[in-house]
């Protein structure tokens, strides 16, 4: 069976009812449970858990500590392209945006490479729109090539793919994968994502199946937070993680937290999730899963970031621009969202040093997977 | 006490050490120093390999201490036989800590890959001391391409539960014409003594150092435990019993 089918089988109202029917006696026994099931990460997440934040967040830290130590992993985002084809209503790339677009050449990709490891950056992660002209398979492939020489660590975010693009892309020296659902929610999926591919529900909710036929080492789920209510969505992240774990076992994963924000004059959430709901919600996670990579973007602020280094997170991004060419020169172009954390590298480092964590630059190398 | 040979090393320390989760570089420093570990272990993807002064490699910079580079990250024999020789070419070292995990979250070893790489790379010359299921069979098999030592797991690596394989260790030890070296799980100075009181060569031993509250403290724990454990060993444990001796003997009616 694949997720599609599985997911088929639930029902959004009366998953959303049975996570709010969850009671204190719920949450007791799944904080006693050594190892969670599904049924218990929806007590976790469940607003009856609320009064037990503390006592997750213990078990969280300790959980974390064991497993990845005292060590904060970095890694920087790099935006090739701000091209898009899609019409994502959360969006600063929405098609319909009237924003200098603009596409990285390789000249312009060096550069911006040589400002990164500058920095200290060996784990990259190249981002762009989708945009199959200006950005699509070949684009990304002459990219690696490229990249992979300075690099210690490539990953994409970038438009879903095919099973045997994927196969390429990884002997081209590609390590990981981030596509995100955004949400679960199939009846209202097309309410935010109107037109172009990106209006594939099934499409995207496969990527991690075929990412995972493909062998890739890492792929990154998750949910924008906000969108549809998040418990309900990330509950389905979970399922979908438990899934792939059974399947695809070669590939680690890693969950990511994007969360919208309410914000002037831009898309405003229906459901936004709160500071305390946000640490509730990453714990949970923990809980559920020891191994599993948590990672955090700079659109939360230090303050945030900071506390949540020893409450469950092991990756970070850190000094991200998110336009096209924003590290090596300033462009006109438009960011794809707003950072909350604009500290440098050198800045989250020592922060997090300040904490006792060592900050992890390398923990690949592109030889690992040479075949 | 009795030094422990392997290849062409001899230690007088029986405590490896592993260099991941320190909350920072020196704590690793201090920590490996206390434990008067001789052969400490480090990740190959973690070092930057074109760079001398690379931060990992600079604070285990000691006279005494060996470095034991491992394959971790790769998931079959092909890749650890390339990345082996990389680290070869760029540490100086034959010796390799074989890592073969396809899964990457219990990272438990593939016995098939293993042995295969571990053939390869005898044949190549290095010294190959693979990281293994506590499978008595798969360690004669390792035995006879040429493995150097065998590092059986005592438990899920990073658990800290102790020798959850006591029963196949023991089958292992006994078997064993290589040093057998006890890796992953040990999580307590006891857990490490009892591995070397029943006959193990050596263990390693990272986890349970690098994520306690006094990490220096804790190394110095477990080469205490290991001393501890060694010198029993030679002084002769007393047989355990499960019961008394008669008082008075049973078959003196035969006299």
């Amino acid at each position: 069976m694949d997720f599609y089918e599985i997911l088929q089988q639930y029902d959004w109202e009366e998953t959303r009812a049975s996570i709010y029917s969850k009671t204190a006696a719920d949450v007791e026994k799944a904080l006693q449970n050594a190892q969670p099931t599904a049924d218990d990460f929806m007590a976790l997440i469940s607003p009856a858990a609320a009064p037990y934040l503390e006592q997750m967040a213990q078990q969280s830290r300790s959980r974390t500590l064991s497993r990845f130590g005292k060590t904060m992993q970095l890694y920087v985002p790099l935006y090739l392209s701000n091209e898009c084809t899609n019409f994502c209503t959360y969006c600063g790339f929405n098609h319909n945006n009237k924003i200098e677009r603009n596409t990285l050449n390789k000249d312009q990709i060096l550069k911006e490479a040589e400002a990164i490891r500058k920095l200290g950056f060996e784990h990259l992660l190249l981002v762009t729109g989708e945009h199959p002209r200006a950005a699509g398979f070949d684009y990304l492939k002459e990219t690696l090539t490229l990249l992979k020489p300075l690099f210690s660590q490539l990953s994409v975010e970038v438009q879903p793919m095919d099973t045997a693009e994927y196969k390429a892309l990884t002997d081209e020296g590609l390590h990981a994968v981030y596509v995100y659902q955004e949400t679960y929610y199939e009846k209202r999926y097309p309410v935010y994502h109107p037109k172009g591919k990106k209006a594939n529900f099934r499409y995207r909710l496969e990527t991690a199946e075929r990412l995972g036929k493909a062998n890739i080492h890492k792929a990154g789920l998750g949910c924008l937070l906000g969108l549809e209510d998040w418990r309900v969505d990330s509950f389905f992240t979970a399922l979908h993680l438990q899934f792939l774990k059974r399947n695809y076992w070669k590939t680690k994963y890693s969950i990511a937290f994007p969360r919208l924000r309410p914000h002037a004059g831009s898309f405003n959430p229906d459901y936004p999730i709160s500071d305390r709901e946000f640490v509730q919600l990453i714990c949970a996670y923990r809980l559920l899963d020891e191994n599993v990579e948590l990672s955090l973007s700079t659109r939360e602020s230090p303050k945030m970031r900071n506390h949540l280094a020893q409450l469950g997170i092991t990756t970070m991004s850190a000094g991200s621009s998110t336009k096209p060419g924003g590290y090596a020169e300033r462009t006109e172009s438009l960011e794809q969202f707003a950072i909350n954390d604009d500290r440098c590298p050198a800045e989250v480092e020592a922060s997090l040093k300040a904490q006792g964590y060592e900050v992890v630059w390398k923990d690949w190398d592109t030889y690992m997977q040479q075949v | 006490m009795k030094p422990l040979i392997i290849a062409d090393k001899t230690f007088q320390s029986r405590l490896f050490t592993g260099t991941g989760k320190f909350s920072s570089n020196q704590v690793m420093e201090d920590a490996l120093l206390a434990s008067e570990s001789e052969l400490v272990t480090v990740a190959l993807r973690r070092v930057d390999l074109n760079n001398s002064q690379d931060d990992l490699l600079r604070h285990l910079n000691h006279p005494h201490i060996n470095l034991l580079p491992n394959t971790s990250g790769v998931r079959t024999a092909k890749e650890a036989v390339f990345a082996a020789e990389l680290a070869r070419e760029a540490l100086g070292t034959n010796w390799v800590k074989l890592e073969i995990h396809p899964d990457p979250r219990y990272l438990l070893p593939d016995s098939e890959e293993t042995l295969k790489a571990t053939g390869q790379l005898v044949k190549l010359g290095f010294v190959v001391l693979p990281y293994i299921q506590a499978d008595p069979v798969l360690c004669k098999k390792l035995e006879d391409v040429g493995t150097a030592a065998v590092m059986p797991l005592g438990a899920p690596i990073g658990s800290n539960k102790g020798l959850q394989t006591r029963d196949f260790l023991r089958i292992i030890i006994e078997q064993s014409n290589v040093p057998v070296i006890v890796d992953a799980g040990i999580g307590a100075p006891s857990h490490a003594a009892e591995a070397i009181e029943m006959g193990a060569d050596a263990v390693l031993v990272n986890t349970a150092i690098a994520v306690s509250n006094h990490p220096a403290m804790m190394g110095k724990a477990f080469k205490l435990a290991v001393e501890a454990a060694m010198l029993a060993r030679e002084a002769k444990l007393a047989p355990v019993r499960d019961y008394a001796e008669a008082s008075s003997p049973l078959t003196s009616f035969l006299d």
